[in-house]
């Protein structure tokens, strides 16, 4: 079957192309790109017009839930959110029950994506067996069945010994290790940032310092070991000024942020609203700034979802009880827009730390749209508006601070290996 | 005036709501002193008591003040335990409201659950006092034991010395005192001391020498026993000899300064026993004035259609 | 439409007959006592106490009752209540008590001071002296004296102006179709 994308603006950061071009998928491949309304005949003409055509957005930090969690996600609902938020590719972080720290877990996760996924599914390995911070998995057997990172992801690895040896090990395979930077015991207790909005509400605040810390350990490991470390989830200027330093040091880095950390600060928590809760906390005013500068800089490679989808049950009870996490997929790359309608990124930025960066970082495939690669491609309405409506996710998750807002950027289709997505 | 069918914080008050509250208290302090001390205005409605943090003083004050109103009483005192069996918040709101009553008292170790509850419409919310949050009852019944004694606020020094970071009295009395126009110091350990304080308005010491100079007011503050051993002070003991109110200390306050206590005391770690039970005490006076002020509120929030 | 249906002169006629009316009939003041309900039957109930005193040389003890926490309308009226003192200065068991108002209209308010009162005591009689009965009545109450009898439809208002309550002179005035 052969479909004719026409009438959009196709953009593609890996080869920098800007322009009105007709893309022509055949299969499960990109067949050709062509001058506008120079495509061949094809089985099926989608009208792009007004929109962009992007290749299909990469995930590179995303909990599925599944095995274990299918209350909250599953492998189908996370991937059906996923590709409605323009996402062609998703990487699942390891905390599932039984935790991804064997092949059977790795094998059962990429055979049920295959088959009941809507879009590419990479899992994430555990550092540590358990996610208990004490030994490490075996990492070469999980890389060997398709990870292609590994995590402890929800938690530190508070042994430096063992994050030393996982920066070390981890170069076998080139593989990153993706660290979740929190000093547990400055931020045991805490629900939300620490500052005066905390001192307020009289809710326990996290500290800052209790990601520094990590980010500047981690980094001093990975200037020790040379090994690849990626740090998940920034959402400090200290964390932001940390790793700009260890770049400029030639220290091997990569970061990521979430949408949340630099649209959202603590002034939401006076409501006491429990989707507002997410690990690490949105910060401070100053924090948002910075991470926007480390966005625009590069100093923040990618942008990630953290998409944490949880059940209701999980979320409406009291604060301190309720679970943290913010469901992401559906909002990410509106919440993107903003920044490019605020000036700080540029739209191919923007594109290129959502596809191209992420895989790089992770080593895969995707993110790419040119002539023979997978079809995978977003086609997104940019200037579209509509009124988040938590309800209508597809995803199972719910959990989203942003529900009624208005944001811009309407993903019309996506195309998944070939494969066409399209909502009413 | 009274805009909320709910108390849930001294901060949603204007001051001159918190007025409105006093004044009315006094009202029915009157009513207090009377043989008959009861009056009849919320006949017929019913105030759901619900403690999920144990406290015998706060959890009587409420339950005499809405039977002086006429008002029915249930109390449910939920132990820790039946949270654990898993209970949810969710499930208590639903049952509150399957039971038809008015207000709903509600005291809980978590911030924000008086918030929660406040989104069932009909029925008045009170906060009896949130996690770290506020204690507005409290704040109220403070601020109308100074009234009784100073007469007005504004030039008032007022010190709040203890645990403040883990105080709900605390905040609600800062955020009380500074609306009126009193000036509010804070005394406490640097390891106490709630992140950007200082925004509120209030000046922080960390000595006990230094904070009390010239002051109206002494306000102390209960040391949670279990914050021992958690890093915030080496020993009680050590506690009491920096943060400890002594006569000694007392005199370096102004000669008519008065000095309160939440309650219940912990005499010998926050406050000397000659100073508790001394001329310059009026911790009892504010377990009278708490009736007066419940009173004034459920009354008002009564008055308030919703 | 306003109308000044009582000016200075006429209250004060009214206040020195009614002062007459109760003593004919509780033979004397032995035994009597006044409570005004506030506000403005507190400034009367002073008044009539003047009266009184000069007509029977002797002093006759004026008490203040604040109804507010009697009232049967806490949920259904637009502005909060507004709590105002309540002193009674003597045992009211087995005296007489004249309660005092400005307006009789409903009888509600009376309702409510009669429970108040009771709460103070127990009285051998309660009597009822208003300045101006305007009729409409929701309850079996009657006044025992009256400065004045007006006919009002209901929506009219009754504005009763005391020196020592708003510093003007004295004078009622007839408001038509006034009220809500």
């Amino acid at each position: 079957m052969k479909i004719l994308i026409t009438n959009g603006r196709v953009m593609d950061p890996r080869s920098n192309t800007d322009g009105r071009l007709d893309v022509l998928i055949e299969g499960t491949k990109i067949r050709g790109l062509y001058p506008e309304g120079g495509g061949p005949e094809a089985d099926r003409v989608i009208d792009a017009s007004g929109c962009i055509v992007i290749p299909g957005l990469v995930d590179m930090h995303t909990h599925l839930r599944e095995p274990g969690f299918e209350y909250k996600e599953t492998i189908k609902s996370g991937t059906m959110a996923a590709v409605k938020g323009g996402f062609t590719t998703v990487c699942c972080m390891p905390n599932t029950n039984p935790v991804n720290d064997t092949m059977a877990v790795t094998r059962f996760i990429i055979e049920k994506a295959l088959k009941e996924g809507c879009c590419a599914v990479y899992p994430i390995g555990a550092i540590t067996k358990g996610l208990k911070g004490e030994e490490l998995a075996e990492l070469e057997m999980l890389a060997r069945t398709g990870c292609i990172a590994f995590s402890d992801d929800g938690r530190p690895v508070t042994d430096s010994l063992i994050m030393r040896r996982a920066l070390e090990y981890s170069k076998i395979f080139n593989m990153p290790v993706i660290s979740h930077c929190e000093d547990l015991k400055l931020s045991e207790g805490g629900v939300m940032n620490e500052g005066f909005v905390s001192t307020i509400v009289g809710l326990k605040g996290i500290p800052n310092a209790a990601e520094d810390i990590m980010v500047a350990r981690d980094l001093l490991l990975a200037d020790l070991t040379g090994g690849r470390l990626h740090i998940a989830h920034v959402s400090t200027e200290g964390a932001v000024e940390l790793i700009r330093n260890a770049k400029h040091r030639g220290v091997k880095v990569t970061a990521e942020t979430c949408p949340h950390y630099f649209t959202l600060t603590d002034e939401s928590l006076v409501s006491y609203d429990t989707n507002f809760k997410v690990n690490p906390p949105v910060r401070g005013v100053k924090d948002v700034e910075a991470v926007r500068r480390g966005l625009k800089d590069g100093t923040i490679d990618a942008i990630a979802t953290d998409h944490a989808p949880h059940h209701v049950d999980d979320k409406n009870v009291e604060f301190d009880r309720a679970a943290f996490g913010i469901s992401g997929l559906e909002t990410a790359f509106s919440l993107g827009l903003r920044l490019v309608a605020e000036g700080i990124l540029d739209l191919m930025q923007l594109i290129r730390k959502m596809t191209v960066i992420p895989s790089e970082i992770m080593k895969i495939n995707s993110g790419v749209l040119s002539e023979g690669a997978d079809a995978d491609i977003a086609v997104i309405n940019m200037h579209k508006k509509y009124r988040v409506d938590s309800s209508a996710f597809l995803s199972k998750g719910r959990n989203t601070p942003f529900d009624r807002w208005t944001l811009e950027g309407v993903v019309e289709k996506t195309i998944s290996r070939g494969k066409v997505y399209e909502w009413d | 005036m009274f805009r909320s069918k709910d108390l849930l914080g001294i901060k949603e008050l204007t001051s001159e709501e918190i007025y409105h509250i006093l004044d009315t208290a006094a009202g029915f302090k009157d009513v207090l002193r009377r043989d008959i001390k009861k009056v009849p205005p919320l006949r017929g409605k019913t105030v759901a008591n619900l403690f999920f943090e144990p406290s015998t003083r706060t959890r009587t004050s409420f339950e005499l003040a809405a039977k002086r109103l006429s008002a029915d009483v249930v109390n449910f005192s939920v132990p820790a335990s039946s949270v654990i069996k898993g209970e949810t918040l969710k499930d208590t709101a639903l049952t509150i409201q399957a039971l038809g009553a008015d207000f709903v008292v509600i005291r809980h170790s978590s911030a924000g659950v008086p918030h929660f509850l406040s989104r069932i419409e009909n029925i008045s919310v009170i906060n009896a006092g949130d996690g770290a949050n506020e204690h507005p009852t409290q704040a109220l019944l403070d601020l109308f034991t100074i009234q009784s004694h100073k007469g007005k606020f504004r030039g008032l020094t007022a010190a709040i010395v203890g645990d403040v970071t883990h105080s709900r009295v605390a905040r609600s009395d800062i955020y009380a005192l500074t609306k009126l126009g009193a000036n509010v110091r804070i005394i406490c350990p640097p390891t106490l001391v709630p992140a950007e304080i200082g925004k509120l308005g209030v000046e922080i010491f960390d000595s006990m020498e230094k904070g009390l100079r010239k002051v109206d007011v002494i306000m102390m503050l209960r040391l949670q026993l279990e914050r021992q051993g958690k890093g915030f002070f080496p020993s009680l003991e050590e506690y009491f000899n920096l943060y400890g109110l002594t006569a000694e200390r007392l005199k370096l306050a102004k000669d008519d300064a008065i000095v309160m206590h939440p309650g219940p005391m912990n005499r010998g770690v926050e406050i000397a026993t000659d100073v508790a039970d001394g001329p310059r005490s009026v911790i009892l006076e504010q377990v009278t004035n708490g009736l007066a002020v419940r009173m004034a509120v459920l009354y008002l929030l009564a008055g308030v259609k919703k | 439409m306003r109308k000044e249906i009582f000016d200075a002169n006429d209250i004060k006629r009214a206040v020195k007959r009614m002062a007459y009316e109760i003593i004919e009939k509780n033979k004397g003041v032995d035994n009597l006592c006044l409570v005004g309900i506030q506000k403005g039957g507190v400034i009367l109930a002073g008044r009539l106490a003047e009266q009184l005193q000069s007509i029977e040389d002797r002093l006759i003890d004026v008490g203040a009752l604040d109804i507010t926490f009697y009232r049967d309308d806490l949920n259904t009226k637009e502005e909060q209540p507004v709590v105002k003192r309540t002193e009674i200065p003597c045992s009211i068991n087995n005296k007489t008590v004249v309660l005092v108002d400005d307006v009789l209209f409903t009888g509600r308010s009376i309702r409510a001071a009669m429970d108040a009162l009771i709460d103070f005591g127990r009285p051998a009689y309660i009597q009822l002296a208003v300045l101006i009965d305007r009729g409409h009545r929701e309850l079996p109450i009657r006044p025992d004296y009256v400065g004045k009898n007006i006919p009002t439809s209901f929506n009219d208002l009754i504005e009763v102006s005391l020196e020592e309550k708003n510093g003007g002179r004295d004078r009622v005035v007839l408001v038509t179709g006034e009220r809500g």
